[in-house]
Parts: C-alpha cells; structure tokens; sequence
C-alpha cells in the first residue's frame, strides 16, 4: 500500500493541527503546575440547566430531534435574540441549532466559499477559521489588529484587505484571545465598508455575553447587514455549557436554506438532552449569566491590576475571558518565554503565536478561575519575571 | 446588594486592596466601608469553614426543636436568651410553623447532648417541650458543599 500521504485527502493533509500542540504536551509532562490556559468557563452549568436535561432522560426524551432542531428551542432562541440583541430571526427558517458554536462556523463556510474565494480574517483569533476555509479550497486573507486600535478591526485595514476576490469577512469578536470588542460605531464604519459589496459576514458572537463595559452589539442590527450576515453563537461560554455541545446559527431564509443541507447531512441534528437543557437555559437562565459575567469582570479587573503592578504592560479587555498582555520587553520570543515561565516559574500560560503570527510578544492568559488560583499565579509569575 | 459583603462573604481573607481593584473603586473608601460594616455589626465576625468530619475531633450536633411559651412583655427573647447563652448551642433561630425555636448544639457524645437537653434546657421555665434529631451526615452548609474536594477536570488542549 501506498503511503497514507499519498492515500489521505491533500486538503486536509495541508493543514497543521493546532500549533499549540506542543505546548500543551509540555503542561502534561510538569507537574504542579498552576494553569491559565483553559478556554472555558470554570463554572458549573447551573442547576436548573442541568436538571432540565436530567428531565429529559427521565420522561425518555432519547430520539433524534428534527434536523434544524425543536421548535421550541428555535423560537426561545428567537426570542432570545430579540431580547438581548434587538435582532429579528423567525424560529421556522432563520435558526439552525448546531453542535456548538463550532459546527455553527463550519457549516457557514462550508456553505460559502468556493475554491479560490478569500476570506478575511482579523487575527489573533480562534484557532479554527483558517483551518475550515483551506478545507473548502478558500484562501484566508489575514489583518492583524492593532494595540493602538485596541485590537479592533478599523475600516482601512478591512478596505485594503479587500480584493475582487474576496467572498466573507469573519467577524470574531468579542474576541478570544486579545478580549477586545467591537463597539456600535466600530461596527458602523465596518458596515460602511462593505455597503456596496457583495461581501458575506460569518459574525462569531459566542462570547456576545461576556462583555464588561458596554452591551454586545452585532453587525447583524446595523443597517444594510442583516442580509449578508450569518450569526454564530451558543451556549458554552454564556452558560457554562461547553461539554453539552450545542450552539446555533441565524441567517437569512435564503443562506439558511442552503447551510441546512450541510448540517442535515453531516450531523442529522444537535444532541437532543442538551437541546432540553437549553430550553430551560433561555428560558430561566438570564440571572445566571448576570452572575457569572459580574464575576468575570472583578477577575478582570483583578488580574490586569495584578499584571500591571508586576510591570507587565497589559491591554485593558472588553469582553471574553481572557487578557492579552505584552510580554515583548522581555528579551525572548513568546513561546520561549511561556516554556521558561512553565518550567521554571510553575505557571502555565499560552504563546499568543498560538492564535496567529501576531501573536507574536504576547501570550493568552484566562480568568476562568478563581481569584485565589490567579492570586496564586501571579506570584509565580512575579517571582519568575525577577529572575529574567 | 452590597458588593463588598457579597465579595467577603464568599472569601473574608480578601483584602480591602483586592476588594477595591475587583470593584474598580478607591482602597480608602473600601476599607472605611468595611469598618463601617464592622461597627454597624453587620460583619460580626470572619471565620474558616471547617468539615470537622475530616479531622479526628470526636462531636455528634443535634437539631433541638423547642416549644416555648412566650414570656409576657418580652415575647420569645427572655428564654431564647437563657437558651443561647449556653456554649452548647452553636445557633438557634425562631421558627414559624409547628415548633418555636430550632436550636443546634454540638457535644462530643450522644450522651452529653441527651443529658443537656434534659437536663438544661428542658427544665428552663417556659420550655413547654422538646424534640431532639441528631444530624447523620452534613452535604451543605452555609452555601458550602461538605464532603467534595473540587478538582479541575476542564480539558485545556482545545483553544
């Protein structure tokens, strides 16, 4: 037989796997080490969530549900929508619930780009967009956002990016890593971009409830967009349900239409108790997202605070749950400086080249932990940086 | 609700310091907030949370509840008094419904609270009956789950 490389698809065969894989080999081989790198809330999905899904199984809700999900859940999701975002999708064609806001991203390149197509993409960022849009032959056009523009992507920098070529814009944000937002008037000078194209948007809200200063706006409410966005979001990092798996997208009748197929025949249909669980969660949920999202932002506060007064130089986020501090002043490229800081210091943070080229100088560090973990961190980090 | 409150209720070691940047408010206004607090006898006190259960001290509690006649002029307060002034008993609130004081006491043996029941508290005037139930096992207290150690079992290779 031929070997696998010649066997395998070269589509796939041209991707890298996450590039910090590396990393993370190394945080298992050290023990007792104080970890910051988890992307995900520390959270216990509440109880009453938990105890919907439970429910479920008892009254024996083990089926399939219909491919774009239960009716119910689509229209508390629409409901959900407008409540929180001012934003107008009908349960019956505009809503797809997805496994996680990640089939959500899949599904909507999948269903736009054709080979050749180039696809914005503001980095850093999640790891995955450049990933899905090489699978679909797309060719990702990467911006690199900006300190000085609070890591926010500025309408020069999208116009210049733009070519005849070019099919989607992703929009992640607020964003993981950096934690920066997009703001109303952000987004308008966006808008004002693409106006008069015929540019897609796939806006990634997942973390829309995670913000600390302002509410989440979505391009999808300013004037002119709608028609050409694709909203992706869930409920992991809003409820702390990331191991239910269940996310959703929101579109127009006609995009729907279209990314239905691909969820239809790749998936069937989101997993059925979690879909019970997020009923209640919409529902019965709002309370608990104020609770956590409070916590999260005294963590903020806490841990940017605590970086500066050790002398690291750190942008003030927004939204998400993680800060982007610049650690450039200290004399060795990023991921050298997180395996010293691994190895020597017993503190574990990610190499901000994780997350894109220009991560390079800073590293993601979360606060999805306790104020007593972080405390505990940053005077590991401390000690480590006075031996530098 | 107050922040500060919430903030030390959940963990009293937090300093003034780490209370005013969680928040975003002036350190000097904080820590004469929390004396204020202090004064006013809303914190009465800081204290660890223990599960004596994982040591090796020896106690049995028992939730005692006790029916009273109140007393004239002075309602329940005059013997609820007689009765928390025990070192014995570690709380005791008034209750409505069936009974009217539900007292905790905590004494090394099963005995020892028996005898102090009979011997103290059912004979103080106006203690019109007693009903002793000895606690088995604590889950939660306080807000505070007994018997777990949380660890961190998030997978971290997915970013």
């Amino acid at each position: 037989m031929k070997p696998y490389s010649e066997l395998l698809s070269r589509a796939v065969l041209g991707i890298e796997p996450s590039g910090i894989r590396k990393f993370f080999d190394l945080l298992d081989e050290v023990k007792d080490v104080v970890s910051l790198t988890v992307g995900q809330p520390d959270f216990i999905t509440p109880w009453h969530i938990r105890e919907a899904g439970i429910h479920s199984l008892e009254e024996g809700r083990t089926y399939y549900t219909s491919n774009s999900g239960l009716a119910e859940l689509r229209s508390e999701i629409s409901k959900y929508f407008a409540r929180r975002f001012n934003l107008s999708y009908s349960p019956n064609d505009e809503i797809i619930v997805t496994v996680g806001g990640s089939e959500a991203i899949d599904l909507t390149i999948r269903t736009i780009v054709n080979p050749g197509d180039e696809v914005i993409i503001p980095t850093p960022c999640f790891v995955c967009y450049d990933p899905i849009v090489r699978l679909s032959g797309g060719v990702p056009v990467t911006i690199e956002t900006k300190r000085k523009d609070d890591f926010r992507l500025t309408a020069a920098d999208l116009r210049a990016a733009i070519t005849d070529k070019t099919k989607l814009l992703i929009l992640p944000f607020p964003n993981n890593p950096t934690g920066a937002i997009m703001a109303k008037e952000d987004l308008e000078a966006i808008a004002d971009v693409l106006r008069d194209t015929d540019i897609l948007v796939l806006s990634d809200e997942i973390y829309a409830e995670l913000t600390y200063e302002r509410q989440h706006v979505s391009i999808a409410s300013i004037p002119g967009m709608r028609e050409r966005t694709i909203i992706a979001s869930g409920f992991s990092k809003a409820y702390a349900m990331t191991g239910w798996r269940l996310g959703y997208l929101a579109a127009p009748a006609e995009i729907v239409k279209h990314i239905f197929k691909v969820h239809q025949y790749a998936i069937m249909c989101a997993p059925t108790t979690a879909q019970y669980a997020a009923i209640e969660a919409l529902r019965n949920g709002d309370d608990d997202i104020a609770e956590m999202t409070s916590e999260y932002n005294r963590r903020r506060r806490y841990i940017v605070n605590g970086l500066r007064s050790i002398g690291i130089d750190c942008f003030m986020p927004e939204g998400a749950f993680y800060v982007w501090p610049y650690i450039g002043d200290f004399g060795m490229k990023s991921e050298r400086f997180c395996e010293r800081l691994l190895y020597e210091g017993g503190v574990a943070i990610i190499p901000g080249t994780a997350f894109g080229a220009c991560g390079e100088g800073y590293a993601r560090i979360s606060y999805a932990y306790s104020v007593r973990h972080i405390t505990l961190a940053l005077e590991k980090i401390e000690k480590f940086i006075k031996t530098l | 609700m107050n922040e500060i409150l919430k903030l030390l209720e959940q963990d009293a070691r937090l300093t003034p310091e780490q209370i005013a940047v969680m928040l975003n408010r002036d350190v000097d206004e904080v820590r004469a907030e929390i004396e204020q607090l202090e004064k006013a006898g809303v914190i009465l006190g800081y204290r660890a949370v223990i599960d004596w259960d994982k040591t090796d001290r020896e106690y049995v509690s028992a939730i005692i509840e006790i029916k009273i006649t109140p007393q004239r002029d002075r309602g329940f307060d005059y013997i609820a008094e007689k009765i928390y002034n025990y070192p014995e008993v570690e709380s005791l609130t008034l209750m409505s419904g069936g009974y009217d004081l539900s007292c905790v006491i905590k004494g090394r043996t099963m005995k020892e609270v028996a005898y102090f029941v009979a011997n103290k508290l059912s004979t103080i005037d106006g203690v019109l009956s007693t009903s002793t139930h000895f606690v088995l096992r604590k889950y939660k207290y306080d807000g505070v789950v007994y018997g777990v150690v949380e660890k961190d079992e998030r997978g971290h290779d997915f970013i």
